[in-house]
């Protein structure tokens, strides 16, 4: 048996006491198979020990939660017996190294997540952040996540329905692919990955094994040198079809009653997926590596079990069944095996060649795993008022901040995503949140991905917050009452003070709005270690929520649908420019505190602003967020070229209060005589609420004196994304 | 017995991958780079040694799958 | 109005054309597999849009040579109505059904969104229902669409009316010849588009540009 040596533990990411407690676990020096499970399950990626003791402070509980974290993805009760099934997840470094496979097999690996518990995924969104725009890599990173998201997506034949991008130098050396697969399933037919009782068959379905990906779990678990750039090889390659495939054959399959677990064979293949499975079972798991489809030859029980090959999945049948599934799966072209049996020893034995390579206790890898209470150490925060020059043309601004890298239309993206396949988008990319019908009713979902990293970076406990909150606006301004979150927590080395900071304060932000608004997290992914030669991203707690609408035809939209409408602003502004967009893009400066979230604020308002869509009386809402009230009313005039004209008595500061970040705020827009209503309702319910102004014209006139034309804002609005692009490298068709 | 087959776009049908990459070589500094075409390679391993069954053998497949010969043409090389 | 739909591997908008189907006509389609070798009796077989076969080596090129279009091709030989929309379009002129070939979007990117057509031909039984020059708005989701023949072969599908559908003036996504969205067989029970009439049947998806099209079907086929 080969040596184990201490540069071979360290090649395998875990550290000496790590390495001290695998012996004691095992009572002898691991196999070289063993230590490389070891390596794996107690990596960051698998095993959550620097952020396991935070997460468990988040609440997960509520009445429609059928299941919360833990599993493959988490599921909430949406009424007639149907289960929304979601989850995000993060490819970031396989994303950098190669864009078009790291974002496909991302894509994938979240709709495997989604379709292992039984649901057919529905939607599908991204949360990107790439580095500033000026960097010579950011192109070709853009081109190649996007295309590589579409290639997968799209052959899915799953409709990709939105997401949010940002660029920001801190992303120049990490870039942060997320991305959320929504999936619908009847609550009697959910599929859960606990392996129970001994002697059951244990199959492996999907595609053949190879040398793919060996070590991605570990790779997502260190930081980045100049020198990773070259470890192309651990980059897995995507294969929609056969996904398609293997998701037409899974859900095929449990139509019947064939399965007791299943379970998809993610970062860390056949090892995470059999592991996970025997744990959750309290069962054993013995494993023959013969008898694994293989597509290379001479490979090796450590590269199989290494292994992170796409489309596969790992699943435990009632004995007597394997035929059945069988034939499903040829139907289908798919390998089919059965390679191995659930036993009542509670330990993971591998055998190859008739060779044990390992034999070891499961609970060794899961409840014996690493748990760190890091320490952490508070960054002084920002405060103050910024100051800005206050003669500044406001029109010139919006103009600029319009056309800027953060706040330009989306569209040349999303042009290349099918979004309207499945026949049930009603709400595409572009608005507030999107809203996908559920099939063959009139309810419908609204998802969206939400968070503001400037806010993260200076005070990640109210950027925390205001993720949560923004998400539940979101979902709050198409009319959807939200229901949960998954989240995504993306953050640099954990092992510094300042950053574990980060987390904590962040994890601690995101509980107390999720508690405030009586919105659980359901599941979610920790991507730490997102850094370059030292140098960590905004921490970017990615929220995606979903809300659930009784009657779709209610649904309110962004965009001005009349002339002549009175346009409400729900909400209190005092102005707070600290963090703004205004201040970075017009100023040039990234300073000042992050704006503060009233969580009860965000509830009355939101539930009031919600009440109003619900009962038909309102069509026309937006919230405000990015860039302030002014480009709010601008991204409302655009969609149909329907102008405004706006303004307000009295006011003290022109730019604070139109470009001011201010949480918990609305804008919406009711012909005048529901307007009048609504204003008074407002003010009866105690809730801020001004009138701005009317729509109308093709002219966004500000307090009666200037103007601009909504065209020329269209322009540069619709303009920045494909002029940056323009210059593109060819985009690879794999 | 290997064969491998090139695919390639007929002349005269318009090839925007081959323009698009012809102009970001021109980018790059390769200012010697005039048109470009680009196609596709297929590697296929054949049993049997008879090279003149296995060429009419590839030209069926050609024409029956490999090469949609409305736009495409095609050439065999067998090793 | 009996229809059928084909499911290749990775076929991903059977679904669709099924509930447009049923919506339009009030009956369920048979859903047929790509390995069957006979076809239920039919009047019309819709070829659907997706990835058949992921779309390797090229698009609609390996769905062609399935067992099931050997009778597609017997159905439409004997008259039957097929309908090939998107990736059906480049199966039908995989498979000779119908002329030319679909290329690489000329902005070599995959393109999802709604475009304004031209009615171009109503002399059809897919067409009858609109008026003639009628501006219709379909969405297209395609990454090779672009329509390409030789000019002898675009001259005759012109000369003979058998371009059904035409992007309209500045609206052509992927750089096809002439515009060309969808054409006639020389029998004119063939027709192949790459825009997506069967996502415009229901008014909360944002239009219903595409009803007229099955009601043509059913009004000829019933």
């Amino acid at each position: 048996m080969t040596k184990i040596t201490a540069d071979m533990v360290r090649e395998h990411g875990l550290s000496d006491s790590e390495y001290a407690r695998i012996l004691e676990l095992m009572g002898r020096e691991p196999s070289m198979v063993e230590l490389g499970i070891f390596s794996v399950m107690w990596s960051e990626h698998c095993s959550y020990k620097s952020t396991r003791v935070h997460l468990k402070k988040l609440p997960t509980k509520a009445p429609w939660v059928i299941q919360g974290p833990g599993e493959n993805a988490g599921v909430i009760d949406i009424g007639d017996g149907d289960a929304c099934i979601f989850k995000m997840e993060s490819h970031n470094h396989p994303s950098f190294i190669e864009p078009y496979q790291g974002a496909a097999t991302g894509v994938g690996g979240i709709m495997r997540d989604v379709f292992t518990m039984g649901a057919r995924p529905i939607a599908m969104m991204n949360a990107l952040r790439f580095g500033e725009p000026s960097h010579p890599k950011t192109r070709h990173l853009v081109s190649g996540v996007v295309s590589g998201i579409g290639g997968y997506g799209n052959c899915m034949g799953v409709p990709t329905v939105g997401g949010e991008v940002n660029f920001h130098k801190s992303y120049n050396g990490n870039i942060l692919v997320n991305a959320m697969c929504v999936g619908l399933a009847r609550q009697d037919k959910i599929f859960l990955s606990a392996a129970k009782g001994a002697g059951n068959p244990v199959v492996y379905i999907g595609s053949k094994t190879g040398r793919d990906g060996i070590h991605g779990a570990t790779m997502a678990s260190a930081e980045f040198d100049d020198a990773s750039e070259e470890k192309r090889p651990t980059v897995q390659v995507g294969d929609p079809f056969t996904e398609k495939l293997l998701l037409e054959a899974c859900l095929e399959l449990m139509a019947t009653d064939a399965i007791i677990a299943i379970q998809d064979m993610g970062a860390a293949g056949l090892t995470s997926s059999s592991a996970e499975m025997g744990d959750k079972g309290g069962s054993g798991i013995e494993l023959d590596l013969d008898k694994v489809p293989q597509r290379e030859t001479n490979m090796t029980a450590y590269e199989m079990m290494l292994s992170e090959s796409q489309e596969r999945m790992l699943a435990v049948l009632k004995p007597g069944r394997e035929a059945q599934a069988e034939a499903i799966f040829k139907k289908w072209e798919l390998d089919f095996a059965v390679i191995g049996v659930t036993t009542d020893t509670s330990r993971l034995v591998v055998k190859h060649k008739g060779k044990i390579e390992a034999d070891m206790p499961i609970t060794a890898l899961s409840d014996a795993a690493p748990v760190y209470e890091r320490p952490y150490k508070e960054r002084a925060a920002l405060t103050g008022e910024p100051s800005f020059d206050k003669k500044k043309n406001a029109l010139e601004s919006l103009k600029t901040i319009l056309a800027s890298p953060d706040m330009a239309s989306r569209r040349w993206i999303w042009e290349q995503y099918d979004h309207t396949v499945m026949s049930d988008t009603v709400q595409v990319p572009g608005g507030d949140a999107a809203v996908v019908r559920i099939h063959g009713t009139n309810k419908a979902l609204a998802i969206t991905t939400d968070v503001t990293p400037r806010y993260c970076r200076p005070d990640p406990f109210e950027g925390g917050k205001q993720a949560v909150a923004e998400a539940w606006r979101n979902l709050t301004a198409v009319g959807a009452t939200p229901l949960a979150v998954t989240d995504n927590l993306n953050y640099g080395n954990p092992q510094k003070p300042e950053i574990m900071w980060e987390i904590v304060a962040g994890i601690d932000g995101i509980g107390a709005a999720c508690r405030a608004l009586d919105f659980p997290v359901i599941g979610g992914n920790c991507s730490l270690y997102n850094e370059t030669n030292g140098e960590g991203i905004l921490p970017t707690p990615a929220i995606g929520g979903v809300g659930l609408m009784k009657d779709v035809s209610k649904m309110a939209t962004v965009g001005f649908k009349r002339d002549g409408d009175v346009i409400i602003l729900i909400g209190e502004t005092k102005g707070h420019l600290g963090q703004s967009i205004y201040l970075r893009e017009i100023e040039g400066r990234e300073e000042g505190a992050a704006p503060k979230v009233d969580l009860g604020l965000e509830k009355k308002n939101g539930d009031f602003v919600r009440g109003l869509i619900e009962a038909g009386r309102v069509d026309t809402v937006h919230d405000v967020s990015d860039g302030g009230l002014l480009v709010a009313i601008a991204e409302m005039a655009l969609p149909r070229g329907i102008g405004a004209n706006v303004g307000i008595a009295a006011l003290p500061d022109a730019i604070p209060f139109w470009f001011g970040e201010d949480q918990a705020r609305y804008v919406i827009a009711a012909p005048f005589a529901e307007a009048e209503k609504i204003v008074a309702e407002a003010r009866a319910a105690f809730i801020t609420v001004a009138e701005l102004g009317k729509t109308g014209g093709d002219r966004l006139i500000l307090d009666d004196r200037s103007s601009v034309g909504i065209a020329s804002l269209k322009d540069g609005f619709e303009g920045w994304f494909p002029n940056f692009m323009s210059g593109e490298e060819i985009p690879v068709k794999n | 017995m290997k064969a491998r087959v090139f695919i390639t776009l007929k002349n005269g049908v318009l090839d925007p991958q081959g323009k698009a990459i012809g102009h970001a070589l021109n980018g790059l500094g390769f200012g010697s780079v005039g048109e470009v075409r680009q196609g596709k390679v297929i590697d296929l391993e054949l049993s049997g040694t008879d090279q003149d069954k296995a060429k009419e053998e590839l030209k069926a497949m050609c024409e029956k799958l490999l090469a949609n010969t409305v736009i495409e043409k095609y050439e065999i090389e067998i090793k | 109005m009996k229809s059928a739909v084909i499911v290749f591997p990775a076929s991903n908008c059977d679904r669709d054309a099924k509930v447009a189907l049923e919506e339009m006509t009030g009956k369920t389609p048979a859903m047929v597999w790509h390995q069957d070798s006979s076809l239920p009796d039919v009047d019309l077989v819709v070829l659907p849009g997706g990835f058949s076969y992921g779309d390797y080596l090229r698009c609609g090129a390996m769905a062609s040579q399935s067992n099931v279009m050997r009778e597609v091709k017997r159905h439409a030989d004997k008259g039957g109505k097929v309908l090939g929309i998107c990736n059906g379009f480049q199966v039908l002129t995989e498979s000779h059904l119908l002329p030319g070939a679909l290329m690489r979007n000329a902005a070599l990117k995959f393109v999802c969104k709604p475009v304004g057509l031209e009615v171009s031909e109503t002399q059809s039984a897919f067409t009858r229902k609109y008026e003639n020059g009628q501006r219709v708005t379909f969405p297209v989701a395609h990454g090779e669409g672009s329509y390409f023949a030789d000019e002898e072969t675009l001259d005759r599908l012109e000369g003979e009316n058998r371009v059904a559908f035409r992007y309209a003036k500045g609206e052509n996504p992927n750089g096809s010849a002439r515009d060309i969205a969808g054409i006639l067989s020389e029998k004119r029970n063939v027709l192949g588009l790459m825009p997506h009439p069967e996502r415009v049947v229901d008014k909360v998806l944002g239009g219903t540009d595409g009803r007229a099209l099955f009601q043509s079907l059913i009004e000829n086929l019933t």
